[in-house]
């Protein structure tokens, strides 16, 4: 059996630089905070939220780790190309992508509207493909990178609501797998990760009787925290899973 | 300048040993698939500064149509 090449804990991802989109709260800070303390550098990108992201950026930062924030529209494909331009050429690399911004704009299928289907696409999924698509030649280049997306249960099981955001988390599922196909000959590895429901501004927007209702479903009895959810990310993001790709890996307490 | 871009094809195509000549076809003879196309073309831009649009890709089939794009692009081979 060949010797273990795996790093002393902690400091996996030294030397690594981390992309992590939707950072500036819920379950994108926690990753961006988790990857800090395994030693990566982490761009911390947001949209909108500018102080919510500089606030992940101090945090890092107090802790001893290296971050920082990095606006960008993740639905507008130039503005990721520019963003990936502009961290090539400060950074010299990118070593893990993580696509986690995400937006929800539910309501009954019936009653949707054009604009927040395409909103909500726009966002969770050709975002995703926005920095893919950017990055991957930087990637090919490397023969090494590892790209998680973070989709949802909601996609894989479908949830009433939300048939936008699940249409995006569910084609995050066929995104994952087919670049996985495309790239695993040059050591890329690409995941998705879908959690269930986890505590975060966005499950506490719902109304009280879906919480109840969500909560009812999981056999956990609990919502799961974003912690929960990072330490999958940097398990993914690290050389502990280099054999890993095309996966989709539920952290939802027992729901799917 | 045909031994450089021959340097290159034998890296990105693993083909370090193979008979390259003008006539040597990427998909045919050194059993590159798309992926391999696109990177060896990515590492064309870089060597030669030039911008190779990905629709050029299908047509670039051997070292010699490669050697003609880049001429034709005022690179001297």
């Amino acid at each position: 059996m060949e010797e273990e090449k795996i790093p002393a804990p902690g400091r996996e991802l030294a030397g690594k630089v981390a992309l992590v989109t939707g950072a500036s709260r819920g379950i994108g800070s926690a990753i961006a905070v988790t990857l800090a303390r395994q030693g990566a550098m982490v761009l911390v990108n947001y949209n909108g939220s500018g102080q919510r992201a500089g606030e992940v950026v101090a945090r890092i930062e107090a802790e001893g780790g290296a971050a920082r924030a990095v606006g960008c529209d993740v639905s507008d494909f130039a503005a990721c190309g520019r963003m990936v331009e502009e961290i090539m050429a400060e950074h010299g690399h990118v070593d893990i992508l993580v696509n986690n911004a995400g937006v929800t704009r539910d309501n009954l299928v019936a009653r949707m509207s054009e604009d927040d289907y395409d909103y909500v696409l726009d966002i969770n999924l050709k975002g995703a493909f926005h920095t893919i698509r950017h990055l991957t030649r930087y990637f090919l280049k490397q023969k090494k990178g590892k790209i998680v997306n973070i989709s949802s249960v909601s996609g894989v099981v479908g949830n009433a609501g939300q048939a936008n955001y699940a249409a995006s988390k569910a084609g995050l599922i066929g995104l994952t797998k087919s670049v996985a196909k495309e790239l695993a000959g040059r050591n890329i590895c690409v995941n998705a990760v879908a959690p269930g429901f986890i505590e975060t501004e966005m499950t506490q927007a719902l109304p009280q009787r879906a919480r109840e209702a969500a909560v009812a479903s999981i056999p956990m009895g609990r919502m799961g925290s974003p912690w929960d959810v990072a330490e999958l990310v940097a398990f993914l993001a690290s050389g502990r899973s280099d054999y890993i790709t095309g996966q989709v890996i539920c952290v939802d307490g027992g729901m799917v | 300048m045909f031994e450089k871009l021959k340097g290159i094809i034998e890296e990105k195509l693993n083909a370090e040993g193979a008979a390259i000549t003008e006539e040597t076809s990427f998909k045919e003879d050194l059993d590159a698939d798309s992926l391999d196309l696109f990177e060896l073309v990515m590492a064309l831009e870089d060597e030669f500064d030039v911008e190779i649009p990905s629709e050029e890709l299908e047509r670039l089939a051997t070292v010699k149509d490669v050697m003609d794009y880049l001429a034709a692009k005022g690179i001297e081979l």
